[in-house]
């Protein structure tokens, strides 16, 4: 058996998923930046799978965007996680549903 | 491309994603979350894209991991309270699934094997970072720039 295309599909949907779920479960701050993360780290599976399976030899396209994804990614867990700590030094919790003070 | 090999790290990866996801203790959530992202890494690895594959491990394995766990540690006065768990979540996820494998499994002319890989050297992405995507390389770096600056600036001490 050679995986195909749709086989790579079908992980990283379930990767998005799995990610979405962490985001939307749990309520702990920290947990929801690891399923912003899975889910980030899905797309860029979607990008080096599409870049493989096209017509080669492609131009590396697709394996750039996933560099600069990572990228993004690591700048956004720098500034969410000193927000988690920002956070946690005003309200001395970082459980998302005690932290309603913006909440009309 | 590996069939067992495939095989074996999509189990892999699928599992320790789901452990982060559902585990209570968060340091054991955090572990769960670099053995995910080395199974990602292992994936573009067996894609033909080694670069970003040691990219993967560095940044997310290396760097994000480690910030985490130093959260994770700054923050542990709270971490004996029960945060609960949202059941909601579970069904939109489930939903969101259904549907992306409902249009995968749709879609026509996803079932073709790979053509062999014509190699991607770092030479190649390289020179297409410094010519075709010279303009976003630059963004990115001030994007990074400002990433840092703002995280300083966000956990700074106010002195009175």
């Amino acid at each position: 058996m050679t995986p195909t295309l749709q086989l790579f599909l079908i992980i990283s949907a379930a990767l998005f998923c799995i990610g979405l779920l962490a985001a939307l479960s749990r309520r702990h701050a920290i947990f929801i930046l690891i399923g912003i993360e899975m889910m980030l780290a899905a797309a860029g599976l979607n990008f080096i799978a599409f870049w493989r399976f096209g017509p080669q030899p492609a131009p590396p396209t697709g394996v750039l965007i996933t560099i600069f994804a990572i990228a993004i990614a690591a700048a956004e867990a720098a500034v969410g996680l000193a927000l988690v700590i920002a956070v946690y030094r005003r309200f001395r919790t970082t459980n998302i549903d005690e932290i309603d003070e913006l909440r009309g | 491309m590996n069939g067992a090999a495939f095989i074996f790290i999509a189990i892999f990866t699928l599992a320790a994603a789901l452990a982060a996801a559902t585990l209570g203790k968060l340091i054991h959530a955090a572990l769960s979350f670099a053995a995910a992202f080395v199974g990602v890494a292992a994936f573009y690895f067996l894609l033909g894209a080694e670069f970003v594959g040691l990219v993967q491990i560095f940044v997310y394995v290396g760097a994000v991991a480690v910030l985490i766990v130093f959260t994770i540690l700054l923050t542990r006065r709270d971490l004996e309270k029960d945060h609960g768990f949202n059941w909601s979540g579970v069904f939109i996820a489930l939903a969101v699934f259904a549907g992306l494998l409902w249009a995968i499994l749709k879609s026509s002319n996803l079932s073709s094997a790979a053509q062999p890989l014509a190699s991607l050297t770092v030479k190649q992405i390289g020179d297409a970072l410094m010519t075709d995507y010279v303009w976003p390389l630059q963004c990115i770096g001030v994007i990074l720039t400002a990433a840092l600056i703002g995280a300083l600036v966000l956990v700074m001490e106010e002195r009175r």
